[in-house]
């Protein structure tokens, strides 16, 4: 075990950039500037290692709880963000949707305050609903971390899908990268967006017209309904999973028109470059967003996206631990 | 019980008064008017550096009352409506049970009377606001309503409506129209654009609005019906309305002091006091709701006062119900709006808060600064400069879009029905 050494993250974090985590919550990446988005990354470069030695555990967190507080359904998110928190020696609870209090009535005002009286440190959140997050963080001292709200951010996702693209392509900056599917009810992409070009990468979002939000170009993307003519250029192509059913309201033909002219599959990659790289948030639909054949090629990163994940939540966790008022 | 106002800027354009004058009331009329009077009064007030202004009426008031009286009752309303100078007002049938029959309407007049206010009532277009069958007009008319109205949603059974224009033309009773196609904005919970794009929330497009009125004024042409529509928005419903008031449709409207003041991307934070349907719009749209206040395209100025709980309103924002608080703000917030930054005269204003809807209702010798007229009327500051704060209002609720803005323009003292409210800087409840 590493007991007995002071600070391990400390070690192992050199801090390149002089850049101080100032900030209580990670609510979302629109917040963040490109200085906090690279000490992120270059923290979780270092925790990176953690997960690669025979004993995949140090004391950074010890005596500190982090509370899991899942109000909508979640697997891989979960599962990151509690494996994270066991690296860091955190201990953790977790409050899930199907047995919390706010399926009893209790508002969510009522129910972080009475986590808030268990004396926690962190609290890490998914909701169905934008800005949940952002009341919590008014609601409560602990430091609030958005693992997504509703259709508006899911800050984690984005910061560990770019720091598997610098891994990849070596930077950041001129990067182009494609975002394919449902825009409109993705947080994914929304973080992603925010990220992406405060980082100086090119973003191009595509998919039915109907599922592109209104004026997404003044965000600073470009926007085709073309998959074939989206892809060209791309140094990533990030794709989303497709829910044609949201709310009962019609928004797709059918499944089979999606797959046929906006899934991606070896003929649509014919039109992109060959080093590009294929990423996916997951849960994929095989066959539908994105075929069997693509998702296995060579460019494709999405398990190791996965790994990437890990890290950079133990990289949040760990910043956002750090944090004391006086810091801002 | 006899009231002196003394040295008022009396200002009056229906009568041609606008000269510093005392001004005597009693038993609930103008008695006498005239310069430095000397008659002795139950209360004397000197209104040096005041304008005294015909009361303001509000076509569009949620009181409440019967139903969700832990939001407001028709009394706190009332009280919050005195304070902002406002005498009378219309109120939406929207209560529970809905107001789709006399008893209500006598229920709801006899709190205001209770109350020393003045309602106006709107019964429902449709029983129950359902939208399925035509409300008992007749005898909603009989009780005392002055318009119909399904506010909060939209008749949008084409053949309903048409029956529903019919009947409500023929006895001269205003439909008011929330206009909005409810298909179109299933989910939304602000203005679809840039800013709900970047927030990550759900929008709803503004041809919800136009749309449906452009219905609405293709029901008003067939059948000769009064359309007002409500809390216009956008500037493509008002375009539509312009339009169609040039081809002689029977079409007038109403716009929110929120919806000249405030745009969308004033929503920053998911601040649920920002939430209310119509949603903030855009920039343009503001300009042009403030343009067509200035070109005569907007009759009214309407609160939609629309009290909710601190419980309700303090919660994730598409959870929170829609709807904010207007009374005590309209005003002062025109004012600051119109009057200091847009320069539009006191004329335009008062005819906005005031002389329209006033005539709209059809109301005589009701806020006349002339003799023997009904005594109501609004002792304003111009110029007064003062902060919304939460203890200021005399609503039940505080969800108001403009807690912590510094306004110009201030109510002194209200005289509704005869009776004098002189307003403390800080507020004394009863």
């Amino acid at each position: 075990m590493l007991e007995g050494k002071t600070d391990v993250v400390e070690e192992l974090t050199p801090n390149k950039s002089n850049t101080q985590w100032t900030k209580k919550d990670l609510l979302g990446i629109k917040d963040l500037s490109a200085e906090e988005i690279e000490l992120v990354l270059d923290t979780a470069a270092s925790l990176r290692q953690v997960s690669e030695r025979s004993i995949k555990k140090v004391p950074t967190l010890r005596g500190r709880t982090v509370v899991n507080f899942f109000i909508e359904p979640s697997t891989r998110t979960r599962a990151s963000f509690e494996l994270a928190e066991k690296r860091l020696s955190a201990d953790t609870l977790n409050f899930s949707g199907g047995s919390s209090s706010l399926v009893k009535g209790e508002t969510l005002k009522d129910t972080a305050k009475t986590v808030e009286a268990l004396q926690v440190d962190l609290i890490v959140i998914r909701h169905p609903s934008s800005g949940a997050p952002h009341r919590l963080s008014e609601y409560v001292k602990p430091g609030i971390i958005n693992a997504g709200d509703g259709i508006n951010e899911h800050p984690t996702q984005a910061l560990l899908d770019m720091y598997t693209l610098r891994e990849k392509k070596g930077r950041l900056k001129g990067l182009k990268v494609c975002f394919i599917g449902d825009i409109l009810h993705s947080r994914v992409a929304r973080s992603n967006i925010w990220g992406l070009t405060k980082m100086g990468a090119k973003v191009m979002v595509a998919g039915p017209k109907m599922l592109i939000p209104k004026e997404i170009e003044k965000m600073g993307v470009e926007v085709s309904y073309d998959v074939k003519k989206a892809v060209k250029d791309a140094d990533a192509i990030n794709l989303l999973r497709i829910q044609l059913e949201r709310q009962n309201e019609p928004f797709f033909p059918s499944l089979r028109e999606y797959a046929r002219y906006y899934g991606l599959n070896s003929d649509v990659m014919k039109n992109a470059k060959e080093d590009a790289l294929i990423m996916h948030p997951g849960p994929t639909n095989r066959g539908i967003e994105l075929s069997s054949e693509v998702a296995e090629s060579s460019g494709s990163v999405i398990l190791e996206q996965v790994t990437n994940g890990l890290a950079v939540r133990m990289a949040v966790l760990y910043l956002l631990s750090m944090y004391k008022p006086e810091n801002k | 019980m006899s009231i002196l106002i003394k040295n008022a800027h009396a200002f009056d354009p229906r009568n041609n008064v606008d000269d510093i004058l005392d001004v005597v009331i009693d038993r609930g009329k103008v008695k006498q008017i005239g310069k430095s009077l000397d008659v002795s009064c139950d209360e004397t007030i000197d209104a040096t550096g005041k304008y005294l202004l015909p009361g303001f009426v509000d076509l569009h008031v949620h009181f409440r009352e019967p139903g969700d009286e832990y939001k407001e009752t028709i009394k706190t309303g009332a009280m919050a409506a005195l304070r902002g100078g406002i005498v009378g007002a219309v109120a939406m049938p929207n209560t529970s049970p809905a107001t789709d029959s006399q008893a209500i309407v006598e229920f709801v007049l006899k709190r205001a009377s209770e109350a020393n206010f003045n309602i106006f009532p709107c019964g429902t277009l449709s029983k129950g606001r359902a939208g399925k069958d035509i409300s008992e007009m007749s005898e909603l008319k009989e009780a005392g309503c002055v318009a119909v109205s399904d506010d909060g949603s939209y008749l949008s059974n084409p053949l309903v409506a048409r029956r529903a224009f019919e009947y409500a033309s023929s006895l001269g009773l205003i439909v008011m129209s929330h206009a909005e196609i409810p298909q179109l904005t299933v989910g939304g919970v602000m203005n679809e654009g840039e800013t709900s794009t970047r927030l990550g929330l759900k929008g709803s497009p503004d041809i919800a609005e136009s749309m449906a009125v452009a219905c609405d004024i293709e029901l008003a042409k067939l059948t000769g019906a009064h359309i007002h529509i409500c809390h216009i928005s956008t500037k493509k419903a008002l375009e539509n309305l312009v339009r169609a008031r040039e081809q002689g449709v029977h079409a007038t409207c109403e716009v929110t002091p929120h919806h000249f003041a405030l745009t969308d991307t004033r929503i920053k934070n998911y601040e649920t006091n920002l939430k209310m349907n119509p949603p903030l719009r855009t920039d343009e749209d503001k300009l042009f709701m403030i343009e067509g206040l200035k070109k005569g395209y907007i009759d009214c100025i309407a609160t939609d006062h629309a009290p909710h709980s601190e419980e309700e309103k303090d919660r994730e924002f598409e959870k929170a119900p829609v709807g904010v608080i207007g009374l005590e703000t309209s005003f002062p917030v025109t004012m600051t709006e119109l009057y200091h930054k847009e320069k539009m005269s006191l004329d335009l204003i008062l005819e906005k808060l005031s002389l329209n809807p006033t005539k709209m209702l059809g109301l005589l010798d009701f806020n006349e600064i002339k003799e023997g007229s009904k005594a109501n009327f609004a002792l304003v500051d111009l110029d007064e400069k003062w902060v919304v704060a939460e203890d200021l209002f005399y609503s039940k609720s505080r969800n108001s879009s403009f807690l912590g803005k510094e306004v110009q323009g201030n109510v002194v003292a209200t005289v509704c029905n005869g009776k004098l409210y002189q307003w403390a800087k800080e507020l004394v409840k009863e």
